[in-house]
C-alpha cells in the first residue's frame, strides 16, 4: 500500500472520519448529555458548550431521582447488579452445556442430530411473547417466577442456541486429524476435548460467549414479565426514568453510559482473542 | 507378527472402499502400501490406528486383538500427510505429547524427546510454535512425534507428500536408516512408485478395493502379476503391444507389424493366446540398421530428461513405443527410420483378456 497518492490518502481519511462521526455521534451526544442537566439539554438551539455536572451520576448511584416534582427512589444500581448476575450466569451455564453439545454436533453423526440442532436454533425464531404467556403461568405454579434461577433458565433460550451454532462451526473447522493425532499419542477423548478441541476453538468460544452476553444484557421482554422489581435488570429498570414530571434525559443518558460500559469493556478485552487465528500453520497451509 | 490384518472390509454408504484386505507386517519390516489416489490407503491407516472402524475383519498388534480398542490403547505411532501438529503447543510439546500419557517422569520424557529430535536434526527449533516451522521442519516434528514412543506399529501416511522435491529426496535416503533404529513394524503409504521402491522391503499394491500384489520391489518391477501393476511402476510407463505368440521349432515367435521376432522359450504356455507384450522402455535399444529380433519404427521425438533421454517412436501400425536410455547428446540419434530390439529375457507377456501375466519358465 505504499504507492497510494497523497490525494487518495486524504480522501480515505475524510471518508473514514465521516463514517466514524455518523456512527459515533449518537453515542458521543449521549455521553455529553449525561453530564448536563435537563435544562441545558432541552435549550434551543442546542450547544456543545455547557457547564459539566456529575449530578446525574450522583442521583443514579444514590438511588434518588430528583425532579421538579420532588425526589423519587429508583433502584438503578441494583438493576445494574441484576443485569450482571443474570447475564454472567446465563452465559456461563450456556457455555457449560453449549460447548460440549456443539462438539458432539460437529464431530459425531447420530440419529436426529441435525433435527435436534435445528430445533435448538428454532427457539430463536419463536416470538418471545408467545412463549412467555404460558411460561409465566408455569413458573408461577412451580415457584420459579421472580427468581434468578428461573430467569437464567429462560435466558438459555437466548444464549444456548447462539453458542451452540457458533461454536459448532469453529469445531468443524478444526482438522479432525489434529484430534486423531492426540488420541493416537495415547490420550483419552476427554483430555483430547479439553486440551486440543477447546483451546483451538477458543476464539470462537470467546466470540460466542461475548455475543450471548450482549444479547442477554440487552434482553427486555423476558425480565419485564418474569421478574419483579428486585430482580429486574437495567433494561427494565430504565422505565423508571419516565416520571410523572417529565423524562429525565440527563439521568437516562448517564444510565445508558453506565449500563453500556460493562459490555464495552468485555468486548474490548475479548477482541484480541477474537482476532487471534490459532489454527494457522496447524496443517499444511 | 507385529501387525496382522485379517479380512478387513470397509464401505462408505454404497461405495466399497476395500474388501477382504489381509496383510502382515513383521517386526522391523517396512511395507509400502502403494496405489493411485482414492484407493483407500489412508482409510486403511485410520482403521489400523483406530480412528475409523472397519465393517469387518480383525486387526492384531503384537498378537493382541485390538479391533475394538480405542486409538489411545493400541500402541501405534502415526504421521499424518497434513502433519496434524497441535498449533497451540510448541514443537517440543508436540513431540512430548506422545509420551505424557504413559510416562510420568518429566526427566525421562525430556531425555527421549531430546534424543529423537537430535536424530532428526530439529533440536534447534523445539521452542517454536508449529506456524513458525518450515514445511520440512513440520514434517520432521510430526515424524518425531510418531517415533518418540518407539511404537510397535508405525503408520506413515505419505509423510513426504507435502515437502519439496529436494527434501523428499533427502528424506527418502535418510528414512530407512532411521526406521531401522526403532525396529517397529512400518506401514508406509505413498503414491510415488520410486518412494515405494526405495523404502519398502515389500510393496502391497492396492487397486480396485483389493491388494492385487504384495511382493518385494524387485518382484513387483520385474515380475508383476498383472498388467495394471506393470503400468503403475516405471517411468516412462511400460510399452504394450498386442501380439499372438506362435511356436516355431522349440522357440516362441511373436510378430510385430509383419516382422517375426523370437522371444525364446520363457513363455511356452503363451502359444495361441491373444496376449499383450509389455516392454520396459529402458530394456529397449534403438539402432539405425535392422538386426536380428528387431522391428522397424519411426523415431518421432527425442526428450532429454537430465540423466536419461527418452525417444518417442511409432510402429508401422501406429502404436507409440517409448525408449529410454542413458543421457546422450541431442541429435546423436537422427529422427526418422530406426529399429528397436530387446533382450527376450526382459519380455513380459500378459493374457489380453484377464490382464494376468502368463506363465514364465526359467529354463
Amino acid at each position: 500500500m505504499d504507492n497510494v497518492s497523497p490525494i487518495e490518502k486524504v480522501l480515505k481519511l475524510a471518508a473514514l472520519t465521516l463514517i466514524l462521526i455518523f456512527f459515533m455521534f449518537p453515542i458521543f451526544w449521549i455521553l455529553l448529555m449525561s453530564f448536563q442537566t435537563n435544562e441545558t439539554i432541552l435549550r434551543i438551539p442546542p450547544s456543545i458548550v455547557f457547564e459539566p455536572t456529575l449530578s446525574n451520576y450522583e442521583a443514579l448511584i444514590r438511588g434518588k431521582l430528583v425532579s421538579t416534582a420532588g425526589t423519587l427512589d429508583i433502584a438503578f444500581m441494583s438493576n445494574l447488579l441484576n443485569s450482571v448476575i443474570l447475564s454472567t450466569s446465563s452465559v456461563i451455564l450456556a457455555l457449560l452445556f453449549g460447548v460440549p453439545a456443539a462438539y458432539a454436533f460437529a464431530r459425531y453423526k447420530f440419529k436426529l442430530g441435525e433435527f435436534i440442532a435445528f430445533t435448538l436454533l428454532s427457539f430463536r425464531f419463536a416470538p418471545p411473547l408467545l412463549v412467555l404467556l404460558p411460561l409465566s403461568l408455569i413458573f408461577q405454579k412451580i415457584g420459579l417466577a421472580d427468581t434468578y434461577i428461573g430467569l437464567v433458565w429462560v435466558y438459555q433460550l437466548i444464549a444456548l442456541p447462539l453458542i451452540l451454532w457458533i461454536v459448532r462451526g469453529y469445531f468443524e473447522d478444526i482438522s479432525p486429524d489434529i484430534e486423531h493425532a492426540y488420541r493416537i499419542a495415547g490420550h483419552g477423548w476427554r483430555k483430547t476435548f479439553l486440551k486440543v478441541a477447546v483451546p483451538l476453538a477458543g476464539p470462537g468460544i470467546a466470540a460466542a460467549g461475548l455475543l450471548a452476553f450482549i444479547f442477554c444484557w440487552n434482553n427486555f421482554v423476558f425480565a419485564l414479565i418474569l421478574a419483579s422489581a428486585d430482580k429486574q435488570p437495567v433494561t427494565v429498570g430504565a422505565l423508571a426514568f419516565v416520571t410523572a414530571s417529565g423524562i429525565q434525559y440527563g439521568q437516562i443518558a448517564a444510565a445508558i453510559v453506565l449500563s453500556a460500559t460493562p459490555t464495552l469493556v468485555i468486548a474490548l478485552y475479548a477482541q484480541r482473542y477474537l482476532v487471534e487465528g490459532l489454527s494457522l500453520g496447524a496443517v499444511k497451509g | 507378527m507385529s501387525l496382522s490384518l485379517r479380512h478387513i472390509s470397509k464401505s462408505f454408504g454404497r461405495a466399497t472402499i476395500f474388501s477382504d484386505i489381509s496383510l502382515d507386517v513383521a517386526e522391523g519390516e517396512t511395507v509400502v502400501l502403494f496405489g493411485p489416489s482414492g484407493t483407500g490407503k489412508t482409510v486403511l491407516m485410520r482403521i489400523i490406528a483406530g480412528v475409523e472402524d472397519a465393517d469387518n475383519g480383525i486387526i492384531m498388534i503384537d498378537n493382541r486383538d485390538v479391533t475394538n480398542s480405542s486409538p489411545d490403547n493400541r500402541g501405534v505411532g502415526m504421521a499424518f500427510q497434513n502433519f496434524a501438529l497441535f498449533p497451540h503447543m510448541s514443537a517440543y510439546e508436540n513431540v512430548a505429547s506422545a509420551l505424557t500419557a504413559r510416562e510420568g517422569s518429566a526427566t525421562i520424557i525430556q531425555e527421549r524427546v531430546n534424543s529423537i529430535v537430535k536424530l532428526l536434526k530439529i533440536d534447534h527449533v523445539m521452542g517454536h510454535s508449529p506456524r513458525e516451522l518450515s514445511n520440512g521442519q513440520k514434517q520432521r516434528t510430526a515424524l518425531a512425534r510418531a517415533l518418540v514412543g518407539a511404537p510397535r506399529v508405525l503408520l506413515l501416511d505419505d509423510p513426504l507428500r507435502n515437502v519439496d522435491a529436494k527434501l523428499r529426496y533427502e528424506m527418502r535416503l535418510e528414512l530407512p536408516n532411521l526406521l531401522r533404529r526403532f525396529g517397529s513394524a512400518v506401514l508406509y503409504v505413498t503414491q510415488d512408485y520410486k518412494e515405494a521402491m526405495a523404502l519398502g522391503h515389500r510393496i502391497a499394491v492396492l487397486q480396485g478395493s483389493r491388494i492385487i500384489q504384495a511382493a518385494s520391489p524387485i518382484d513387483i518391477y520385474e515380475r508383476p502379476e498383472s498388467l495394471i501393476v506393470a503400468k503403475l511402476f516405471g517411468d516412462p510407463t511400460i510399452n504394450v503391444l498386442p501380439v499372438m505368440p506362435r511356436l516355431h521349432g522349440d522357440e516362441v515367435i511373436i510378430e510385430i507389424d509383419g516382422v517375426s521376432i523370437s522371444i525364446g522359450q520363457y513363455y511356452r504356455d503363451a502359444v495361441g493366446i491373444e496376449a499383450s507384450l509389455a516392454l520396459r522402455p529402458e530394456h529397449l535399444v534403438v539402432c539405425s540398421t535392422p538386426g536380428a529380433n528387431s522391428f522397424p519404427v519411426e523415431i518421432v521425438a527425442e526428450t532429454p530428461l537430465n540423466e536419461k533421454t527418452v525417444l518417442l517412436t511409432r510402429t508401422r501400425s501406429g502404436t507409440e513405443v517409448l525408449v529410454s536410455m542413458p543421457a546422450i547428446n541431442e541429435g546423436t540419434i537422427p529422427l526418422g527410420l530406426g529399429f528397436v530390439s530387446f533382450d527376450p529375457k526382459s519380455v513380459l507377456l500378459f493374457d489380453r483378456s484377464t490382464e494376468r501375466r502368463l506363465r514364465y519358465f526359467d529354463r
